[in-house]
């Protein structure tokens, strides 16, 4: 047999036998010379810059043939660092930070960060309800813009245009209302230790009414491209199978463990923000697949749409009631207004801490230099973000910045079933499984 | 950390009141019985179920509605294994770690955030060991799901789960120096210039505290 080498495709002898490494070149060539070994296993190296894994996700998958024997995950190409730059900023810079892990639920995060920080102080009990609400409200806008990123990249991801088109449709309209309360469409800082960062702009409820009306009709584009569409159910039906016993001792919560039958979701299993005065439905489905929680997620939306109307409902009566602790000491002092030249304080704050209140330019300075001090410490607070239990450890010492910000991701724990997934199963499954698992990877690597 | 005014002032400097703040005392005792809210149960539980529990368990801690379990380094897998079968925490949903470089022979401590479904409660779990023998027994043949939890916290702060199936750094890469969630390691960071002006890496900078 003749050797020839191919600069792209490398062999070396190693304990295991001989190892063919291939970066690209000729398939054919490597082919003819492989043919000559006995054993065909081959490692695919899928990611971190591929398409279809969700992100910078790298899958190391081992095949037989087109069967996949095990699959492991690489991660950490998107670590930035977060838990220990908020050991160097303030609480309420920390906000800025935690809203930037899981890009795609940002409302969670802080929310999440923000129930920590409250607990810490004490100060649970003293958020004002419109604030509360205004939380509840922004948290279930964003986890309808999650779940579309969850549908339509998922559908893009096993071939499926149209529905990507829907769903980003969609999403941009949660966008909208996002940019016209907080100033920002994505990592927007807020919801913040005491409340949130800024009332509802006038003639908010009314457009998000209308938006409220127009996602509900529009939702059901998606649902009828996808739900029973035969190929749709063919490439995800008994797919990913990952069944209740998998999920818990692997810490496995969100769409994931309710596709499983359990109805477990901590909105209504240990109620946080009021959710208890909420009227909403967990859907379940009892397939264990990829089509299961599918279905959850469409489920999800209109169960969002209902929170949503009734928080509207709840802010006409609330109008008037601040969005900030009553606190000077914690509530963060300046109010934001809109002028000619961009966003910056109010003249009225402004007029107010120099011309007029001695204390309330100190609390000011104070403040936004140094920051409130937190008593010492430790508190863990869980939320149902879109995809799990988002769970915040936070530990303070007593000063201005937090001594330890530990964010329990989701994905960072749900990402670990892809193994049991996908191993057995075909590689193009692996696609659909891991966009089951709907991982974000700011928020895996954080 | 020291206790100071505003800015580092003492005395009479500061007029807000902030510098003058009482800090509250870390809560380092044992919470007495009764420990309150469903903490009582799970503990008589465990006392039932391990009759080990005085030696294994150092003190309980009850603060901000949480209750802790802190466990001695060699009991905590038969806890652990306990607090699963016996008294249904089907889950543990984190585990994260946390540097004290001030306590001596306890710097590091790990958190184990235990969840059950059955009950629908919560507890955690905590082990302290020293800076010098940093070792732990892995859970994950209790909980499968601590597998990359444990990964994290050896990759962040340095300590070692024994009998873990693969304890490889999971974040950072393979060969990176260093646990950089450990408070000796620095933030770093690089200057910022602009105009000729420079602005120090975060932690470098000046800082209110």
């Amino acid at each position: 047999m003749t050797t020839f080498t191919d600069p792209y495709a490398s062999s070396q002898e190693t304990t295991e036998g001989r190892v063919y490494s291939v970066t690209g070149g000729d398939w054919d060539s490597l082919v003819t010379e492989i043919g000559a070994t006995k054993e065909e296993r081959v490692v695919v190296n899928m990611g971190p810059q591929h398409p279809s894994t969700h992100g910078v996700l790298r899958l190391i998958l081992e095949l037989e043939g087109e069967t996949i024997t095990e699959t492991r995950c690489g991660i950490g190409y998107l670590h930035t660092g977060i838990e220990k730059n908020t050991e160097y900023r303030n609480w309420t810079q920390g906000v800025t930070f935690v809203t930037r892990m899981d890009y795609l639920s940002p409302i969670f995060n802080e929310t999440a960060y923000c129930l920590g920080v409250e607990k810490l102080l004490g100060i649970t009990g003293d958020i004002t309800e419109r604030a509360t609400v205004i939380r509840v409200m922004m948290m279930e806008f964003n986890r309808i813009s999650s779940h579309m990123v969850a549908l339509g990249t998922g559908a893009l991801e096993l071939g499926a245009l149209s529905p990507m088109i829907f769903a980003f449709r969609e999403r941009e309209k949660v966008l909208d209302v996002f940019e016209m309360v907080s100033g920002l469409r994505m990592n927007m800082a807020y919801v913040r230790p005491g409340g949130v960062a800024q009332d509802l702009p006038e003639g908010a409820l009314s457009k998000i009414r209308q938006t409220v009306k127009d996602l509900r009709h529009n939702f059901k584009d998606n649902a009828k491209l996808l739900i029973g569409n035969s190929i749709w159910i063919k490439r995800t039906q008994g797919i990913g199978y990952l069944d209740l016993a998998g999920c818990t001792t692997l810490g496995i919560t969100g769409p994931v463990l309710r596709s499983t039958g359990l109805a477990w979701d901590l909105r209504k299993a240990q109620p946080y923000c009021g959710y208890e005065n909420y009227e909403f439905d967990i859907p379940t489905t009892d397939t264990c697949d990829v089509y299961g929680r599918f279905l959850i997620r469409m489920q999800e939306l209109e169960q969002s749409l209902r929170i949503i109307e009734q928080c509207v409902t709840k802010l006409e009566k609330l109008e008037g009631q601040a969005v900030m602790v009553a606190d000077k000491k914690i509530a963060w002092p300046s109010q934001l207004s809109i002028g000619a030249d961009g966003m910056g304080n109010s003249l009225n704050h402004i007029r107010e801490i120099m011309g007029e209140s001695m204390e309330a330019l100190i609390h000011h300075f104070k403040l936004v230099t140094e920051g409130f001090r937190v008593p010492a410490g430790q508190v863990y607070t869980a939320i149902e973000s879109p995809r799990g239990e988002l769970g915040v450890n936070l530990v303070s010492d007593g000063g201005t910045r937090p001594y330890r910000v530990h964010f329990r991701d989701p994905s960072f724990n749900n990402l670990q079933s892809t193994a049991a997934m996908c191993e057995g199963g075909q590689v193009a499954d692996v696609i659909a499984a891991v966009a089951s698992i709907d991982p974000v990877m700011g928020g895996v690597d954080r | 950390m020291s206790d100071r005014g505003m800015f580092g002032v003492t005395g009479s400097g500061d007029t807000s009141g902030f510098g003058g703040l009482v800090k509250p005392e870390v809560i380092t005792a044992s919470t007495q019985r009764p420990f309150g809210s469903y903490f009582d149960q799970v503990a008589d539980d465990l006392e039932r179920a391990y009759p080990l529990f005085s030696d294994a368990v150092e003190k309980v801690v009850v603060d901000r509605g949480e209750l802790t379990l802190f466990i001695k380094r060699d009991r905590l897998f038969e806890v652990a294994k306990i607090l699963r079968n016996d008294l249904k925490f089907e889950m543990c949903v984190g585990v994260n770690g946390v540097h004290y470089p001030t306590e001596s022979n306890r710097e590091l401590h790990v958190i184990y955030s235990l969840l059950s479904i059955t009950r629908n409660q919560r507890i955690r779990l905590e082990v302290c060991v020293s800076d010098k023998d940093p070792h732990i027994p892995s859970l994950v043949e209790v909980w499968a799901g601590t597998n990359w939890h444990e990964r994290e916290t050896y990759d962040m702060f340095g300590i070692i789960f024994d009998n873990h199936p693969g304890l490889t750094r999971i974040m950072m890469p393979d060969d990176w120096p260093g646990h950089p969630q450990r408070k000796d390691y620095p933030l770093g960071g690089i200057d910022i210039e602009y105009k000729g002006a420079t602005v120090p890496a975060p932690s470098e900078r000046r800082s209110y505290q």
